[in-house]
């Protein structure tokens, strides 16, 4: 375990990641906020989870993040490499319910190339796609002088070393810092 | 009297204003009319010649008259449609004239005064008039005279027959030798006058006018003589022109029918750069676009288009035509493209200006524009805070593309920071769970997972809002804690005092 914020985060800019775990919304919240401009939010219209923008409040400004809600994942994929390829947008996040197969995943990463936009896939577990430049699994855990402690783990990088971190965030700062492992 | 150029007036009269428009599009030799539901009961409210014939009138209940006629056909009225119509004809109407106003639901006044002889002299206008609506399917009743009423008497009870027929037509100063012998209805009176008049003796313009006005005007008051006056000129009478609104709709004619694709968008950007002429013009933007593709079978397959503000650059808006194009079925082909802004906004001229947060604003609108043309515009949505302490009420979504005076601005400083009332970042519907109490329960199962309290804050005691009307809080107050867990996970669970029972609502993630 190292003590400095991985190498890999921030996310990559015209790459397309996955993140999966029950700290996922957070990892993509997090992301949207290091980021300036605006976020596309995509989610499948049958969802009943919502996004909440009063938690979103810590992290990013709600007001800089737009929700597309799509019938079914096709749609979904296509809004998503339109506005990954156009750049308009500086973040897409994709909520997948299926796993992407190797075209689709590929698609998306050429149309983030173009656009110079990151995407993020929130995936269920063991539903990565090949095509992905990094897979983070983000699980919240407990301590008990902090309560928004996460354990990160780097399970897929193309272009660099895997790892673990536990991190925690900043709301005054609003930055996210690694928590040292010799406090334990 | 007054002695210069006199006025000329047109009437134009369309008895079978519904029923015509109905055959045109699907055209039937037989009787047929048109049914309105008045009064719980379906009643005839137009009908062609050959249901006239069969003895059938107007306002006749529709069961006597498929009684008489069995061969009868019929269709609803559509009263909107003919009235959007009747708009059309007044547009074509200002070929003749400039000055041109409505007259009730079914008729047109065309003051023509001094605008004749473009089209070659009065009896030729009303030749022209008469020919091109015959051709186009429509039976009108044509008056011209100096004035409007006596005008609308020609069209009604001698309309205009031809060139060599001395009706539907008064020469200057000829109204009262045209006029005299029409039954005094023509004057546009009242039901009642009429009658009481005809039971006097007068039933024509002609005996009244020569009788003496003082007793008249007594017994009848002074409507009477003001219409006779309208009608032979010695009061005025006005054609009120309708004012024209800008007209954003264009069309293409194409001598073979089309097919391809990129034909049609050859075409649709032909048609788009005049419409965006007309915006420029009126310095306004189209919102919202509707191209109607006319195949050679006459269907007609339109494409819709959405826009996320309103723009009139021809290429940015053909590029966002591409899909719906695309998924036209062209069938045997079309030949007739039409263009119409269908709602249109203010957009004044801007300096050009290279700011780039205006560039990148531009940017993201078009990108709005078009994943509207696949999912929707109203399914790109913006959250806008709203002021209420309840969760799920705390704010709303609008589309993106909603004209906004201004951008919603959220409380800058997170109120969720570690102290204060944090809000989790992903709200669900409640999720009941089995525990007891008014504490957080030691252990409970969601989702099928175990789960352990490892530390709870709370309570944050939210009262429902008593003005909403809310189902979800029917079980009455709540008292929110923060859970979290030994597993990792971070809920919100929330716990009813007035209807014992925990609840999961969301998840800190």
């Amino acid at each position: 375990m190292s003590d400095d914020l991985p190498a890999a985060f921030p996310i990559k800019r015209g790459r397309v990641h996955e993140a999966q775990g029950p700290g996922a919304w957070s990892f993509a919240a997090i992301s949207a906020g290091l980021m300036d401009g605006v976020t596309l939010w995509c989610q499948e219209s049958w969802h009943s989870e919502q996004l909440n923008p009063q938690g979103l409040l810590g992290f990013v400004d709600p007001a800089s993040v737009l929700l597309a809600k799509a019938r079914d994942q096709a749609e979904l994929l296509a809004i998503a490499e339109e506005s990954l390829r156009d750049g308009a947008v500086s973040l897409v996040v994709m909520e997948l319910s299926r796993p992407l197969n190797l075209t689709a995943g590929r698609r998306l990463q050429l149309a983030a190339k173009t656009g110079r936009s990151t995407g993020l896939c929130l995936i269920a577990d063991a539903a990565g796609s090949a095509a992905a430049e990094t897979r983070w699994r983000c699980d919240p855990a407990f301590d008990a002088k902090d309560w928004t402690r996460q354990r990160w783990s780097l399970t897929k990088n193309k272009s660099g070393i895997l790892g673990a971190w536990d991190v925690r965030w900043n709301w005054a700062a609003r930055r996210l810092c690694v928590v040292s492992s010799v406090r334990e | 009297m007054f002695d210069g150029i006199g006025q000329r007036v047109v009437c134009a009269w369309f008895p079978r204003l519904g029923s015509d428009r109905a055959l045109r599009l699907h055209p039937f030799d037989g009787p047929f009319a048109l049914t309105l539901k008045q009064n719980n009961a379906n009643r005839l409210y137009c009908l062609n010649a050959a249901a006239e014939q069969q003895g059938l009138h107007r306002g006749m209940a529709y069961s006597d008259a498929r009684a008489f006629c069995p061969d009868l056909q019929s269709r609803p009225a559509d009263l909107a449609g003919d009235e959007a119509f009747l708009q059309v004809l007044h547009r074509w109407a200002l070929r003749y004239c400039p000055w041109v106003g409505f007259d009730g639901p079914d008729g047109l006044a065309l003051s023509v005064t001094g605008s004749a002889h473009l089209v070659g002299g009065e009896i030729a206008l009303l030749d022209d008039m008469q020919q091109s609506l015959a051709d186009a399917g429509f039976s009108v009743r044509l008056g011209l005279a100096d004035t409007r009423g006596a005008a609308w008497a020609l069209a009604h009870y001698r309309a205009y027959a031809g060139p060599d027929k001395p009706s539907g037509f008064a020469a200057p100063g000829q109204s009262l030798q045209a006029l005299g012998d029409l039954p005094i209805a023509a004057l546009r009176l009242e039901e009642k006058t009429i009658v009481a008049l005809q039971r006097l003796g007068l039933r024509t313009i002609g005996s009244l006018a020569s009788k003496p006005r003082g007793p008249l005007a007594r017994r009848f008051g002074p409507d009477l003589h003001l219409r006779l006056d309208q009608a032979l000129g010695d009061m005025p009478e006005p054609v009120n022109p309708k004012a024209e609104p800008p007209h954003y709709g264009v069309r293409l004619t194409l001598p073979e029918p089309i097919g391809l694709a990129q034909d049609v968008m050859a075409g649709t950007l032909r048609l788009l750069e005049r419409l965006c002429e007309k915006l420029k013009a009126q310095e306004a933007g189209a919102r919202r676009l509707c191209l109607t593709l006319r195949r050679v079978d006459q269907a007609n397959q339109q494409v819709e288009l959405k826009l996320a503000r309103p723009m009139r650059d021809p290429q940015r808006i053909l590029a966002l035509f591409e899909r719906g194009v695309g998924a036209v079925e062209a069938g045997y082909g079309i030949d007739q493209l039409r263009l119409e802004a269908v709602a249109v906004e203010d957009l004044p001229t801007e300096q050009a200006s290279y700011f780039v947060g205006g560039r990148k604003k531009e940017q993201l609108d078009d990108l709005i524009s078009r994943l509207g043309t696949r999912i929707g515009l109203e399914n790109i949505q913006r959250f806008v805070p709203s002021d209420t302490h309840i969760p799920e009420r705390s704010f709303h979504r609008v589309p993106a593309a909603h004209p906004l005076s201004t951008l919603p601005t959220w409380p800058a400083v997170p109120s969720s920071g570690a102290d204060g009332h944090p809000r989790p970042l992903r709200l669900f519907t409640a999720e009941p769970i089995e525990a007891s109490g008014n504490r957080p329960p030691a252990r409970f199962r969601w989702r099928r997972m175990a789960l352990t309290t490892a530390r709870a804050i709370g309570p944050e005691r939210i009262a429902p809002e008593w003005w909403h009307e809310d189902n979800n809080w029917r079980t009455g107050l709540r008292d929110y804690w923060r859970v979290e867990t030994q597993q990792g996970r971070r809920l919100w669970l929330y716990y009813t005092p007035q209807n014992p029972g925990w609840f999961v609502q969301g998840e800190f993630a």
